[in-house]
């Protein structure tokens, strides 16, 4: 398993550089520059700023420069926030979104799978629909009218959480965010769940097992989640990207200091360096994670064997 | 063991209730409080050389006092020069400093001063605003590289003394110089830390706070300067600076106690806060003009009938009144009212004609200029993404559409917007202006061809260009004045710029905050602020 | 059910040039459990007038999509005799025929990016299923390095770079919807071409295409067809929340994901902006999800 492990990361690196290729020149073909503002600069102040940057290199070298740089762990200034190296920007924004995203993975995939296998074991009753029409609710309704909609109600209305921000990361701060996060996820996760259970449910090794004279409880836990949740572990890559794309909407509704916003506003404000930094930040991780995931699978499937 | 532990035990106990007093004496002594301010946006930096925006001036301006201050009404005052002296020409300003420190005790001198706007004006600093200095002698020249720092006019006479010499009598020179882009930055912190030197651990200032911790995109916290010249009669304790963009969910979080100034909402709400929150809203005259560049060097526009009657067409009561109901003025004006020394700012002709007579005028106009409705006029109207942009740009193309002219809406984020806007790649666009002073020639400058890229329609009229040569030398303030309306006049005659509405200034101030006057330039600084 | 009758050589005259009998009666199978399932039935009929009011919208309201009301609050409530059914929006349009405006961009571009993502799915998961092998293997590791990518980011950058054009947004969103049509176009292709019939049309030197056509797609159609009607809500979603970052349809189109945006900022003070777009957005959502779910069923049956 380790020898495997290295391999795929070894494999990673030329992945690695053509993500960054690719982000670095379609930053730059995008019109208008990180110092575009409504009062226009002078020429002389322009030309300033483009040489302290060295923007004024042709892109070819722009692009080895930056290489170059990454090799020593240097990722750039940010172009919009002037005092702060896109290193800075990352090392603070990432443990945020780290908690936050892990957080509601972790609720979604608790909840979720705990509905969802309660919803496939009473197939077709009350319970059942509930559970169904909630995660279509929860699917259905898209982040962005669901955060202001808690923010109001749970913070203007009953007074009970801040509305936003983020203090110094108390408990408080991070209720609603993770919560706004986890719903589609618990969404999806319990509709998965129910689908696969009742396929398991239904299927001979579990006939078997109850044939055997088993408790339902241990037939359910014992054999049926273990293949069951096969469809959940292959949707974590996803539910993970889904999180960090969610997270963008969460972070500037409820001002939480996350790497999310970071891409989009860098993308929008041309901060090239911070979009590169965000970009290949998300692609490390998401490597890592898909070699995690992999061997998770590995490990609950026995029929899949990774060599 | 056990009485070494109920010694160690006692002894804790004895420092934790000693602990407690103490804080309790501290907290009490620190009777004035924390404000907790919504900036509306990050800011790019806490070194007043290198930002360009008000919601950092927000912040940086309590943290550096300039040769002079502003007052609670946004007046300039003395701030470290104490007093000073104009020479007959106007040209030659010279100050004589106070006697104050920086916040690390070290004396501040005019050789302070020298260093700084030097320091602003070398090619190296890369400051986008350095241009609001090219007033002063040298400025210009060294700013493009193409001098040594030393001919910069800004000498130090003495320690106390600092002399300025300008290219002509600027009557807005000391309100200039309240801009944070005069302001001192401490040389003996930047020569040894360089670029670390806005870090809360090496940050030194001579304002009235100090910098205690900058988290990006969370917040901004100060804290009060004791070694400032005035700390005495500074109220607050500490200031927390958030910045958060939705505008939304600053709102919320207004209503919801989380704090106590925003210094935006959306026009959208206003209803709704009339309604619930009326003495919490507030609305003021702002120094700004929204308008619409016609890029004059293309056809069709290159034709004053065309942007006439564009610029007719354009109901303007209605948008202030209907679309945005925050009581901003309709412009017939380029200059908004109250600006100093510019009463009655030259307005179009057509200012009084009734709307319906004015759409009849408008299609005459379009008629004679070849357009009608077998040839209707089209083009493209451009804005940059925002909420307020587009219902504005909305309501003025059905405008258009009244008197048979086809405009296509094109929304763009801001860089994109800005970068096209340079090239000349538009047609009509939006556009808006703050001053960066109080003077109309702020204003009209966008209007000279020389101006450069400001001057988004690239309108070019030798007459209007002359004119505002001679009122840049003449020192006569009342001879200057009658020469930018002359000026501004020949400008509403050609409308390169359709004027739509004057800004107003909306904060949420929380009834408890004391000390927030409402003034022309939106600038309120936090050490004439309380909490009740 | 004995078909007792004698062999002639004239009754096989009916069964040449027929497609496989299988085929046929699989699909009559699948459509009347369809048809027996409540739920996607009700959601069919929701969904078919739902498109037809947003087809007829010109002529269900007197208001045009881009014309302010000056005589009326910007944004007004709703109200029955100025005909504002839904009320208006902030710069005074009508929001009932915004809405079903709204309703054709976002089911335009729900089909028409899914129809992308089917064009670029199938023809990637066919050639590696049907090549296999090494082939086969690269292509579905890059599939599963790219399932986990956050696609927005590019879809970010796409649109930061060429400008927001509705097509533009039609081929990104597509572009982000194929992978799990390459999957499951893949997997159906692999075992299909295992079987003999597949066989024996090589061995009587039946081409490539015409394999594929002929008996490849129809067998790969059922997952294919389920999975394109749960990407449509995919993709809505997926604009909407373009357009809540300002990247979405130009002005004056509009779509539900751009009314929603607006909405969400008015929640408290003009919650009509809010309800009736997201009541016609969670709607077709719903359907389609059903009929999604009913097609499933149908196809696959596994509940007993």
């Amino acid at each position: 398993m380790f020898a495997y492990a290295v391999r795929r990361l070894l494999s990673a690196i030329p992945t690695l550089l053509v993500i960054i290729t690719i982000a670095f020149f379609m930053m730059r073909l995008a019109p208008g520059g990180p110092f575009d503002r409504e009062k226009q600069l002078p020429p002389e102040i322009e030309a300033n700023i483009l040489r302290a940057y060295n923007l004024d290199k042709p892109i070819h070298e722009q692009y080895l420069d930056y290489l170059k740089n990454i090799v020593r762990g240097d990722f750039g200034p940010s172009y919009k926030y002037l005092d702060f190296t896109v290193t800075d920007l990352i090392m603070t924004g990432f443990p945020v979104s780290l908690r936050l995203g892990l957080y509601a993975i972790l609720i979604a995939v608790v909840f979720g799978v705990t509905a969802g296998t309660i919803a496939a074991l009473k197939q077709n009753s009350t319970f059942d629909y509930m559970v169904m029409t909630f995660a279509m609710t929860g699917i259905v309704i898209p982040n962005f009218v669901m955060a202001p909609l808690l923010a109001l109600v749970f913070g203007v209305y009953l007074s009970l959480l801040p509305v936003a921000g983020w203090g110094d990361g108390a408990f408080k701060y991070q209720i609603l965010p993770v919560i706004t996060l986890a719903l589609p996820q618990i969404a999806y996760i319990s509709r998965l769940t129910r689908g696969s259970m009742v396929e398991v449910m239904n299927s001979n090794f579990i006939r078997t097992a109850r044939a055997k004279g088993l408790a339902e409880k241990i037939v359910v836990v014992r054999h049926a989640l273990r293949g069951g949740l096969l469809p959940v572990v292959s949707y974590l890559g996803p539910a993970t990207a889904a999180v960090i794309t969610g997270s963008v909407v969460i972070e500037s509704i409820f001002d939480v200091p996350g790497i999310g916003r970071y891409f989009v506003n860098g993308a929008l404000n041309r901060d090239y360096p911070v979009v590169m930094g965000v970009v290949i930040f998300y692609a490390v991780l998401i490597i890592m994670l898909n070699l995690v995931v992999d061997l998770i699978y590995g490990f609950l499937d026995p029929r899949v064997k990774v060599e | 063991m056990k009485n070494l532990l109920r010694c160690v035990g006692k002894r804790w106990g004895t420092a934790a209730v000693f602990a407690v007093l103490m804080t309790v004496v501290a907290t009490a002594a620190y009777a004035g409080g924390t404000l907790r301010v919504a900036t509306m946006g990050e800011p790019a930096s806490l070194d007043p050389h290198k930002v360009s925006g008000t919601w950092e001036n927000a912040i940086v301006g309590d943290m550096y006092i300039g040769l002079t201050t502003e007052n609670p009404k946004a007046e300039p005052v003395p701030g470290v020069a104490e007093s000073w002296t104009i020479s007959e020409d106007g040209k030659t300003y010279t100050f004589k400093l106070r006697e104050c420190v920086w916040s690390d005790g070290t004396p501040m001198t005019a050789h302070d001063f020298v260093y700084s706007m030097q320091r602003i004006l070398l090619p190296e600093t890369a400051a986008e605003y350095a241009s609001l200095l090219y007033i002063i002698q040298g400025a210009e020249a060294l700013n493009s590289g193409k001098a040594e720092a030393d001919t910069l006019a800004v000498k130090a006479i003495d320690d106390r003394t600092l002399e300025i010499k300008l290219t002509g009598p600027a009557p807005y020179f000391l309100a200039l110089l309240t801009h944070y882009t005069a302001y001192p930055v401490p040389k003996h912190v930047i020569d040894k830390v360089g670029k670390e030197w806005t870090k809360p651990e090496n940050m030194v200032v001579n304002g009235p706070y100090k910098l205690v911790e900058w988290i990006p995109n969370t917040h901004v916290k100060l804290t009060k300067n004791d070694k400032y010249w005035d700390a005495g009669s500074v109220a607050l304790d500490n200031l927390t600076f958030y910045t958060q963009e939705d505008r939304a969910a600053v709102q919320k979080r207004f209503r919801a106690g989380e704090i106590d100034v925003a210094t935006d909402f959306a026009s959208d709400q206003i209803d709704w806060l009339r309604k619930n929150m009326p003495e919490e809203t507030r609305i003021a005259p702002y120094m700004g003009v929204y308008y619409y560049p016609i890029n004059s060097s293309v056809e069709p526009f290159t034709d004053a009938r065309v942007r006439n009657a564009l610029s007719m067409a354009v109901n303007r009561e209605a948008i202030v009144d209907k679309v945005l109901k925050t009581g901003e003025l309709a412009a017939y004006s380029f200059v908004p009212p109250g600006v100093a020394f510019y009463e009655n700012p030259a307005e179009v002709e057509w200012k009084d004609v009734p709307f319906a007579d004015r759409q009849k005028k408008a299609k005459e106009l379009l008629a004679e200029a070849g357009f009608g409705p077998d040839n209707p006029l089209s083009f493209t109207l451009r804005y940059n993404t925002s909420e307020n942009h587009k219902r504005v740009a909305v309501a003025v193309v059905s405008m258009w559409k009244a008197i048979g002219v086809k405009a296509e809406l094109f929304n763009s984020e801001v860089k994109v917007h800005y970068a096209d806007l340079k090239q000349g790649d538009f047609q009509v666009a939006r556009a808006g202006w703050i001053a960066d002073y109080n003077d109309a020639q702020n204003f009209l400058y966008l209007l000279e061809s020389r101006t450069g890229a400001n001057n988004y329609g690239r309108y070019a009229n030798p007459e209007f260009d002359q004119l505002m040569l001679d009122a840049e030398v003449t020192s006569d303030l009342a001879k200057r004045s009658e020469m930018m309306r002359k000026a501004e006049s020949l400008a509403m005659a050609d409308q390169p710029v359709i004027p739509i509405y004057h800004y107003v200034s909306k904060n949420l101030v929380a009834k408890n905050v004391v000390g927030f006057e409402d003034n022309p330039q939106d600038i309120h600084r936090w050490r004439y602020v309380s909490l009740k | 059910m004995a078909t007792a009758k004698p062999f002639k050589s004239d009754g096989l005259a009916p069964l040449h040039g027929a497609e496989p009998v299988k085929g046929r009666s699989l699909w009559q199978d699948a459509r009347r459990r369809l048809f027996r399932n409540k739920a996607a039935v009700g959601s069919m009929i929701l969904l078919a007038i739902i498109v037809i009011m947003a087809i007829l919208a010109p002529l269900l309201s007197p208001w045009a999509f881009d014309d302010p009301d000056w005589g009326y609050d910007f944004p007004g409530p709703p109200n029955i005799e100025t005909k504002h059914w839904f009320g208006t929006d902030g710069n005074g349009r009508d929001l009932f025929v915004r809405t079903l405006y709204g309703a054709r961009i976002s089911l335009l571009v729900g089909v028409i990016a899914t129809s992308v993502s089917l064009l670029i799915g199938v023809t990637y998961g066919a050639t590696a299923g049907f090549i296999g092998g090494r082939t086969d293997n690269i292509m579905m590791r890059i599939v599963d390095i790219l399932y986990s990518l956050p696609f927005m980011f590019f879809v970010i950058l796409l649109m930061v770079i060429f400008g927001r054009n509705i097509f533009l947004i039609f081929v990104a969103l597509g572009a982000v919807e194929w992978l799990t049509m390459a999957r499951i176009v893949r997997g159906q292709a692999l075992s299909v071409k295992k079987k003999e019939f597949i066989e024996a049309a090589q061995a009587v030197g039946v081409s490539n295409a015409k394999i594929i056509t002929r008996h490849i797609i129809p067998n790969v159609l059922g997952p294919v067809i389920v999975y394109m009607t749960l990407t449509i809500p995919q993709v809505i979603l997926t604009e909407s929340f373009l357009s809540f970052l300002g990247l979405g349809v130009q002005e004056p189109l509009t779509s539900w994901g751009v009314l929603i945006s607006e909405g969400a900022k008015q929640m408290e003070s003009s919650p009509w902006m809010l309800i009736f777009p997201a009541a016609f957005l969670a709607v077709t959502l719903f359907c389609f999800n059903f009929i999604g779910d009913g097609l499933r069923d149908a196809l696959d049956p596994k509940d007993r």
